[in-house]
């Protein structure tokens, strides 16, 4: 439907000639930029009204005292669900270990909530197709898995600051919304949100479709293709200090996939872009002690190193 | 009635206890107003999400700012 749109609009009613990089490029960007919005708003409207059963206030006290791997599985899954930005990470944390979740349980979700979210899989949905976006949801939740085990696997409790287990915190009743109440929410949220992000889609496409039409692929092969066995931990190590959302990194990965970089290695950088960032190693030292957090830093970055190296295995 | 407003203390500053002043002053209605703007508080209260708005010890709205009509809303005894 959105294709035949796009070469609708492109062939048709603009008469450009097929082939021409321009005409490529136009197309690409009438394809993707409705495609994009109708599947953004579907998917946060319905992410919504699921996070509205999820609060991380009832999440806690489900997680609270669970058994390890399967804590570590739900506490990933409910990652998901939940939006992240590096200042709610301090609350979200002291909150959960107070409540008695498992130190590994709550580094699960910590690794999932930044990692996997709507707005990033609509993106490499849109721009890659539904295989590298299940591949980077389903790469995301096992590292999130694997890495809050092995930490739990550790018994690091000692390496959480002192204060935090002192803390006592009352337990606050939640409002239970009815269903309407939830759907009006979320359409408010859902309003919101894809009003904010519909001109960043139509710039990321835009600068897809320049890449698509114009610029020549084997740019970076020569530098980090499958030829350089150390290409994965060196994007992964350039990514880690950096922040983006995974949906602000999909048209920068877009490009380095355009320009020959292959998709194991673009991943691995998207994931460390988007997991790990300087910024909220600095938030969490509020949290943890220095040891806890380059344990933690290391563990994720060996994780996402080997999934790069996987993907371009296999794929 | 005892109202807490948490405010949001990073990212997304917030106006809360503006908004419930003027709804409790609007209203009429008789209700002791508290506030709060540390991230410590609202943990030790049991709240994860700034802004949130505690009303009679039950949370109405966390992780947002609340709309005015809302806010009459629940001190009219809407969400209670």
């Amino acid at each position: 439907m959105f294709k035949y749109f796009a070469d609708l609009v492109v062939f048709d009613w603009l008469g450009l000639p097929p082939g021409d990089p321009f005409t490529t490029a136009l197309n690409f960007f009438m394809y993707g930029v409705p495609k994009i919005l109708v599947l953004m708003t579907v998917a946060i409207f319905a992410v919504s009204i699921i996070r509205s059963y999820f609060p991380p206030e009832k999440t806690k006290k489900y997680l609270s005292n669970r058994r390890t791997f399967v804590g570590n599985i739900l506490a990933a899954l409910i990652g998901i669900l939940t939006p992240f930005c590096s200042c709610s990470a301090v609350p979200l944390f002291i909150g959960f270990i107070e409540a008695g979740v498992p130190l590994g349980v709550t580094f699960s979700f910590l690794v999932s909530s930044p990692m996997v979210n709507e707005v990033g899989l609509i993106m490499l949905l849109g721009m890659f197709g539904w295989k590298v976006a299940l591949l980077y949801v389903t790469s995301g939740v096992v590292i999130a898995i694997i890495s809050g085990y092995v930490i739990g696997k550790f018994n690091l409790e000692h390496l959480v600051e002192d204060y935090v287990y002192q803390i006592k915190s009352e337990d606050v009743e939640i409002y239970e919304p009815t269903f309407a109440e939830r759907c009006r929410e979320a359409k408010r949220f859902t309003i919101n949100l894809v009003r904010k992000i519909a001109l960043y889609v139509a710039v990321a496409m835009a600068v897809g479709g320049f890449i698509h039409g114009y610029v020549p692929s084997d740019f970076l092969v020569t530098y980090a293709g499958r030829g350089n066995s150390l290409a994965v931990p060196l994007v992964v190590l350039i990514g880690v200090p950096m922040y983006n959302s995974v949906a602000g990194m999909v048209p920068i990965v877009y490009a380095l996939i355009e320009k020959g970089l292959p998709l194991g290695t673009s991943l691995a950088f998207l994931m460390a872009v988007a997991a790990l960032s300087l910024p909220e190693m600095i938030i969490l030292k509020r949290v943890l002690k220095v040891k806890l957090i380059a344990i933690y830093v290391s563990i994720l970055t060996v994780a996402i190193i080997l999934t790069g190296y996987l993907f371009n295995a296999i794929v | 009635m005892k109202i807490e407003v948490f405010e949001s203390s990073c990212c997304k500053s917030s106006n809360v206890y503006d908004l419930v002043e003027r709804a409790v002053n609007e209203s009429g209605v008789n209700a002791e107003v508290t506030k709060a703007s540390d991230t410590m508080e609202a943990i030790k209260r049991g709240i994860m999400r700034t802004p949130a708005l505690v009303i009679d010890g039950k949370a109405v709205c966390a992780g947002r700012a609340p709309k005015y009509e809302e806010v009459v809303d629940w001190l009219s005894g809407g969400k209670s």
